[in-house]
């Protein structure tokens, strides 16, 4: 399939859309009209939770906010529905920020439960205050108006709705397209990972906790203006956990996802309700809930990957073009060769009583790969971490390029010129080979999240599209750029986590056990390229275990044995040292 | 507010929280050997209160079809599990322990309620009635998808936590109920009115706590629990079945909440969707300890059931809002003071 057939698809269901109004019957619309109201807090969830990785229940609850924020303005102080929307916009992206802000930091499981906390706290709100009619609701919400139209009828609200949608899903699609989109793709790798790209996580998670919230919030302002009425009930926990079902079924990683998935739960809740009376007389409304929590648990045990990704397998693959020549992106000033780089004074770090890393001093010189070695717990992965950030060294001191990086964030480091890969490889295995290496140039790019999404910055993004492309070809794996990269052999996973750190242009390039798990041939390739690379003047530090493959390659040396440094030098005479000799072979030898 | 009005909130809330701890006591237990979070667990508690209120109204309880109905189920799927996999010969052990065992404790419920049982053997049954409901659930709900990540556990869990909200309206009824209380007697200590219920409740929140210390400390099955919850696979690697771990400690912890029912029945009106909020405060408890230590989910609890006391008094209609807004500070705390390793998401 190519680009132009699926906008030719998205252009036949858009113009299906636009008809139905003129074909079906009012209750038909009504139930559309819910399908899209609900479909535009399900696409907030469908990027919050399956794009994103973060389960909230809390959903409901900045539907409300929004809801009830328009309610109050319009129906108990008379101002404009669209002044209404103005301050449910506001209102629910402040209280998401801030509550984003206060939780995003948690972990896993501890982060979902505070969605619960807070959703209930805040539902708990509606009922209870005077102003907002307790439980008893707001009602005399008045219709939008576009102009002197007055959106009474459901037939008119209907296009409002679904211009909304459309041009939601639109919005989404692009911006998941681009910069900041590809980083919220990454978060599902787990913060090492996008930190060590020079992306902040939190900052990453809190913008997409808030444009989840935005949709919630565009779903409440619509939904009070089309019951014209508001009341504390569906943005209790349990409208929650059904918009979280919605996203799911649909495919939780998916946009179109939470389109669909709204359109099955609104209208197998419409049929439950149906043909629960005739199964079960007098207690349907107890049963909705069962059967419907079943088919959800059901679906969890069972289909956990939703419809829409389901359902896209059975398609052709899309085909999209290379990436056209651009203007390139800009390079950093590379030290001259044979300067001091990088400078390791003195570094300690203890984890409770356990000294990793015992006041270890090294230097790296611009233009040399410099091999990091030692036997089993001898503190070379802490070294590693010191120096990427992802640990803080208790004491001593690392300078990267004249200034102190010791104290510094992992994506500080990561944005100063540090590159590195991992020892076990983390790579989006769902996303593209490009689009991995794309995400390494996201520390040179500049787009935002509105120029992202409505595709402003198109010459960045075909110079960054381009870089990527040539770090591809650079690392010999240019000929096939959009096979997911879950696909490809362990070896060449390293290589592409090789050219995703090129593609950051750093100034060192610090590699985690990159032969670990390689065959013969694939570790002589491996060389071949770091080489290369040398030969481009890149620094490199290898932390390495395999000492064939190190004694090839390396400039010099540094021995490190139960934290402390042993010794350092030219492979050669490393090799012939005594102490070295002893450290890995024990004492007779 | 004086000091008097003070002692009689903190006694309210001590009692609340003690009866929270129990629970919440439950809750750490079943997360920490099964790795779930399990929500349902406060509905377990009100479906024991709705339970022992109808053996007092000399009616079948709604808890007999609810367990009848999940033993079939968890048998089926027990059964067709086995045959998939081609055990045959496990069979009738399945159905002995996923069918006949119910069934049998439903029987004896259904026989003995036909002689008017005083108070103490109505509370027995109640417990015994209760008792088969969550490990049913995990073998139904849980057992599938025991290797999934916590988070997706939870999403279950919550899912799962509604369906029950649904089957305890179908079973028992849109009524409140309140149990008679279990005694009448009451001291006072330093010149404030304790009623002996809230003697009882303390007790027995120190007598269960107590017990479950013992059994983890001093029998072999408490021991297995505990390396399970440690380390799955090392205790598999030593013998040790993980499922088999997992239903014992559902039915403890449903012991532990069919008690804190029990207690609260004769203070609090207690209708078939108060078991969310009872458990989600208890939850809160657990999290203060960490989801992790007994004593810190224990006085996590206490702590809780203090703050609700006061609260009500400033404004009954927020404490809702308030202890739930505790939740998030105190999840804060929690994340800070546990350097746990970072969760990975991967689809």
């Amino acid at each position: 399939m190519t680009l132009q057939q699926i906008r030719l698809i998205a252009a036949a269901a858009i113009a299906c859309l636009a008809a139905a109004p003129f074909v079906l019957n009012p209750f038909s619309i009504t139930l559309l009209n819910y399908i899209g109201i609900y479909a535009l807090a399900a696409i907030g969830l469908a990027l919050l939770t399956g794009v994103g990785g973060i389960v909230s229940f809390g959903q409901a609850a900045f539907v409300g906010v929004a809801a009830y924020a328009t309610a109050w303005a319009t129906a108990l102080n008379g101002y404009s529905p669209w002044l209404g929307l103005v301050l449910a916009v506001i209102l629910t992206c402040s209280i998401a920020a801030i509550l984003g802000f206060v939780t995003l930091r948690l972990g896993g499981h501890f982060l979902s439960l505070s969605t619960v906390a807070w959703g209930l706290a805040i539902a708990f709100l509606f009922g209870n205050i005077d102003g907002l009619g307790q439980h008893n609701g707001i009602s005399g919400i008045p219709p939008i108006s576009i102009g002197p139209v007055a959106l009474v009828e459901s037939r008119q609200i209907y296009f409002l709705i679904w211009a909304i949608v459309v041009a939601v899903l639109l919005v989404c699609y692009n911006l998941l397209d681009s910069r900041i989109g590809r980083a919220m793709r990454a978060l599902r790798g787990g913060n090492t990972l996008v930190e060590s790209l020079g992306i902040s996580a939190f900052q990453i998670k809190l913008v997409t906790f808030v444009i989840a919230a935005f949709l919630g919030a565009l779903s409440g302002w619509l939904y009070a203006h089309l019951g014209r009425f508001v009341s504390p009930g569906p943005f209790e926990a349990g409208m929650g956990i059904e918009y979280l079902m919605m996203a799911m079924v649909g495919g939780a990683g998916s946009i179109l996802g939470g389109v669909v998935g709204a359109a099955i739960v609104t209208l197998l809740k419409n049929s439950v309700q149906d043909y629960l009376p005739l199964i079960a007389r007098g207690a349907s409304g107890q049963l909705e809930i069962v059967a419907f929590s079943a088919l959800f648990i059901l679906f969890l045990q069972r289909a956990r990957q939703g419809i829409v990704p389901f359902l896209a397998g059975f398609l052709p693959d899309l085909k999209l073009s290379r990436p056209q020549a651009a203007a390139p992106l800009s390079r950093r000033e590379q030290p001259p060769p044979g300067t001091l780089l990088l400078k390791v004074s003195e570094a300690q770090r203890r984890f409770g009583g356990l000294v990793a890393v015992n006041n270890v001093s090294f230097d790296v010189k611009s233009g040399e790969i410099l091999g990091l070695i030692g036997p089993n717990g001898a503190g070379k992965t802490t070294m590693f971490n010191l120096l990427t950030g992802a640990l803080r060294a208790n004491s001593g001191e690392i300078t990267f390029a004249g200034r102190s990086i010791t104290r510094d964030q992992q994506f500080h480091i990561a944005r100063s010129g540090i590159s590195r890969t991992f020892q076990h490889v983390k790579l989006r295995p769902r996303m593209t080979l490009l689009d991995n290496v794309l995400l390494g140039t996201y520390s040179r790019t500049r787009t935002g999240l509105l120029t992202g999404a409505l595709r402003l910055n198109q010459a960045e993004e075909a110079s960054a599209r381009y870089e990527a492309l040539q770090q591809l070809e650079r690392v010999g794996l240019g000929d096939k750029p959009f096979e997911l990269a879950g696909n490809l052999p362990l070896g060449n996973q390293r290589v592409l986590e090789i050219a995703r750190a090129l593609a950051a242009d750093p100034t060192l390039l610090v590699l985690d056990e990159p032969a670990a798990g390689l065959r013969r041939q694939e570790k002589l390739k491996l060389a071949e390229l770091l080489r290369s690379l040398r030969a481009d003047h890149l620094t490199i530090l290898l932390v390495e275990h395999d000492m064939e493959f190190v004694m090839s390659l390396v400039d010099r040396i540094v021995v490190l044995d139960f934290g402390s440094k042993l010794c350092e030098g030219e492979p050669a005479a490393i090799r012939s040292d005594a102490r070295v000799q002893e450290a890995y072979l024990g004492g007779v030898a | 507010m004086t000091a008097d009005i003070a002692a009689i909130l903190a006694i309210d809330g001590i009692a609340t929280g003690a009866v929270y701890a129990l629970v919440a006591i439950g809750t750490v237990l079943i997360f920490t050997v099964t790795r779930v979070i399990f929500i349902p667990f406060g509905d377990i508690a009100a479906f024991t209160a709705l339970t022992l209120a109808a053996l007092d109204a000399k009616q079948l309880p709604g808890t007999v079809g609810l367990v009848v109905v999940l033993a079939c189920m968890a048998c089926v799927m027990e059964v067709a599990s086995l045959a998939r996999t081609g055990e045959l010969r496990a069979v009738p052990k399945a159905v002995l322990g996923y069918l006949v065992l119910p069934l049998i404790v439903v029987g004896i419920v259904w026989l003995t309620m036909r002689f008017n049982p005083p108070m103490p053997v109505r509370i027995v049954l109640a417990l015994l009635l209760i008792m088969p409901i969550s490990p049913l659930l995990d073998r139904i709900v849980f057992r599938p998808i025991a290797d999934a990540s916590v988070l997706l556990l939870l999403t279950v869990s919550v899912a799962l936590h509604f369906a029950l909200v649904g089957l305890g309206l179908l079973f028992f009824g849109p009524e409140g109920v309140r149990t008679e209380p279990l005694t009448s007697m009451a001291i006072e200590i330093a010149g404030v009115h304790v009623s002996g219920q809230t003697v009882l409740i303390l007790t027995a929140a120190l007598v269960f706590s107590g017990l479950l210390f013992l059994f983890f400390d001093f029998t072999l099955i408490g021991k297995a629990l505990r390396a399970t919850a440690l380390n799955r696979t090392g205790a598999r690697l030593m013998g040790i079945r993980p499922a088999r771990a997992g239903t014992i400690a559902y039915l403890l912890g449903s012991l532990m909440a069919g008690v804190s029912g029990i207690l609260i029945a004769p203070v609090n009106t207690i209708f078939y969707d108060s078991g969310f909020l009872l458990g989600l405060k208890a939850f809160v408890g657990a999290i203060v300890g960490g989801m992790a230590s007994y004593p810190g989910a224990a006085l996590g609890a206490f702590g809780v059931g203090i703050i609700e006391s006061f609260a009500s008094f400033q404004s009954s209609t927020l404490k809702d809002v308030i202890v739930f807004s505790l939740l998030i500070p105190v999840l804060l705390w929690r994340s800070l003071a546990s350097q746990h390793s970072e969760e990975e998401v991967e689809e």
